[in-house]
């Protein structure tokens, strides 16, 4: 008997009984059932929700095994094994095995750990509530190993993927009825409840924190560090990393977020699959120039000098913002998030816009958070259906005005 | 029950339960979030309420038929205010640190939904027994939620429980911390009491099917 068989039969052995859910989602996650509805009309089309979330997965499947690379990249670099890639993307020092088995071996447990969790929480209430396991956590589960650090301790994404799944999600009414994107809820939950962890020098590079720990207990070893780009520009510093390294990836980051190359190549395949919103990733960029341009000019005003704490990141080109940081992977996967973003197209245009511009003014105007783009995005998620309200309502004044024209 | 008859004794168990001013009637929420970082200032700001509501409705219930309707909020008023200012007094002579972790909210109790609502619902319609009984039984069940919040609140947030190291001392990494374990910062601010209030309603909706709302 073949493997389809076998878990149809299994789900019919188990039909009506409380377990029922969670066989029906192995069966039709990986077949295509044998049953079909006899009655009624019905849409055919290739693209149903699993579809369409796998076509998400694989297009952030680069930026996870980009990660992976450039995870072990860091670490070598930092403990002074290898030097810094000098020719391009395709770099000998940098595509070697030793730095992805380092990262692979940090990262596959994150993702384990996201999937494992979550899916487990996913399972357990569609159990309680009786409904069929919903596929909303697909995308979920591999966006959250992309934008954390890499020694977040598993423990701690644990908890917050149970936060975020529970709290974000299901009390909403699972998937579909959410109001704030269950991946950046998960960010938000652990960069509130542990800092430490989220940010700082010690996290973005594999083996900081132990590396820190040894050293404390006595051990004869060099200290590993490694800032984001946004941090050390919060902090006053000078970035040590050309624009290319920035636009490549080879800089310290969450796992996933670093490659802009990557990013891009995975929404443009968004796009062309008609998966993600090109109106939401457009304006989001549209908004991120405004507020930069706004501030470059601010500063080549006279109006903030050198002796402001805002002049590092006010001075940095505008179109520095697009590269750096997580700007670019939030506007792609996580803003385009069907299910919290503006519905109407003219609503779209208002959301992107507002996520870029308030994006870069958080990156800005406070350091102590500087990862504007989470903030950002969780903000004009709550305010989405109050955009498609009021451009809907706009579009039904104007049909009546029409329609007075007409009958006057 | 020998003291309390049957009615009366459902006067107070009510409000702790079916009928908890904070998870069914959501009242008094802004406390609720402000002071529960901390079991301690929970409890002190639990037993001011029921000090203040429980004297404040006899009071109120027995002036009940003197006071004109068209200005008896004004007279509320001065009755919960006297009462706040001779609690934040007694706080100021005999716990000064935590008069001080308080700070306005002891005299924000005026402000307590809870309050205004038991004069005008019960104690302006009751005798002075039944009134005592309901105040008391309204705060406590106001103060009950604001002592669990608080204890989880303080708990995970800062490991500790009426200022005792209960998990461990996070500096010297003994106990929960030798093995990695962080206190959860989120639990320190205010939205997290909000959720965490959330979650008691949830587990009270679920277990009485009655009480949710269409």
């Amino acid at each position: 008997m073949s493997l389809k068989s076998n878990l149809h039969n299994l789900k019919e052995k188990y039909k009506g009984t409380k377990m029922a859910p969670a066989f029906n989602a192995l069966h039709t996650f990986l077949y295509t059932p044998n049953d079909t509805t006899h009655n009624g009309t019905h849409i055919k089309a290739a693209d149903d929700l699993k579809r369409t979330m796998n076509t998400v997965i694989m297009a952030m499947l680069p930026c996870l095994i980009f990660g992976m690379f450039n995870a072990g990249y860091q670490h070598n670099l930092a403990v002074g094994d290898i030097q810094a890639v000098t020719s391009g993307f395709f770099s000998s020092e940098f595509w070697t095995l030793d730095n992805f088995m380092i990262g692979f071996w940090k990262i596959i447990p994150l993702v384990i750990v996201s999937y494992g969790v979550g899916l487990g929480v996913e399972f357990l209430f569609a159990i309680i509530k009786k409904h069929e396991v919903e596929e909303g956590y697909l995308v979920t589960g591999m966006l959250v190993p992309l934008i954390v650090p890499i020694d977040i301790p598993l423990w701690m994404l644990a908890i917050a993927v149970i936060f975020g799944v529970v709290i974000g999600k299901e009390v909403f009414g699972g998937t579909g009825m959410n109001i704030l994107n269950p991946a950046l809820t998960i960010r938000a939950f652990l960069f509130f409840a542990y800092p430490t962890w989220m940010s700082g020098d010690k996290v973005w590079v594999e083996g900081a924190v132990e590396r820190t720990n040894q050293i404390a207990a006595g051990a004869n070893l060099d200290a590993i560090s490694g800032e984001t780009i946004l941090g050390s520009l919060a902090q006053g510093k000078e970035i040590a990393y050309s624009v290319s390294d920035m636009f490549l990836g080879f800089i310290p980051g969450s796992i996933g977020e670093t490659s802009t190359l990557l990013i891009i190549l995975g929404g443009l395949f968004l796009i062309f699959t008609k998966i993600g919103s090109w109106r939401i990733m457009l304006s989001s960029v549209l908004g991120a120039i405004t507020m930069g341009l706004i501030f470059n000019q601010v500063v080549s005003a006279g109006i903030i000098t050198e002796s402001s704490k805002f002049y590092a990141l006010m001075s940095t080109p505008f179109w520095h913002h697009l590269i750096i940081g997580g700007f670019a992977f939030g506007v792609v996967f996580m803003a385009t998030d069907p299910v919290t973003a503006s519905q109407t197209n003219i609503g779209k245009w208002y959301y992107g816009f507002f996520i870029g511009f308030i994006s870069i003014l958080i990156r800005v105007f406070n350091p102590a958070y500087p990862e504007g783009v989470m903030l950002a995005i969780l903000l004009m998620n709550v305010f989405a259906p109050t955009i498609d309200h009021y451009v809907i309502q706009g579009n039904i004044k104007q049909r009546l005005k029409r329609l007075k024209v007409k009958t006057a | 029950m020998g003291l309390l008859s049957k009615k009366d004794s459902k006067l107070i168990l009510d409000p702790l339960t079916d009928n908890n001013p904070v998870t069914i009637q959501v009242l008094g929420i802004c406390s609720a979030l402000a002071i529960t970082a901390q079991l301690k200032a929970s409890i002190v700001m639990a037993i001011s309420v029921i000090a203040v509501l429980g004297v404040g409705n006899v009071v109120i219930s027995l002036m009940r038929n003197i006071i004109p309707s068209k200005i008896r909020i004004i007279v509320q008023l001065v009755v919960v205010a006297a009462l706040v200012i001779i609690v934040d007094q007694v706080l100021k002579a005999y716990s000064y640190e935590l008069s001080k972790t308080l700070s306005v909210f002891v005299g924000l109790i005026i402000t307590n939904c809870i309050i205004m609502g038991r004069f005008e619902a019960f104690a302006l319609a009751n005798g002075p027994w039944k009134s005592f009984l309901d105040g008391i039984g309204n705060a406590a069940g106001y103060g009950l939620i604001l002592v669990i919040v608080g204890f989880f609140r303080e708990l995970l947030g800062s490991g500790t429980l009426l200022g005792f190291k209960v998990l461990g001392d996070p500096i010297e990494k003994t106990g929960l911390y030798a093995i990695g374990y962080e206190n959860n910062g989120f639990m320190l601010l205010s939205p997290m009491a909000l959720i965490v209030l959330g979650i008691i309603i949830w587990i009270q909706r679920s277990r009485n099917k009655a009480l949710i709302e269409d």
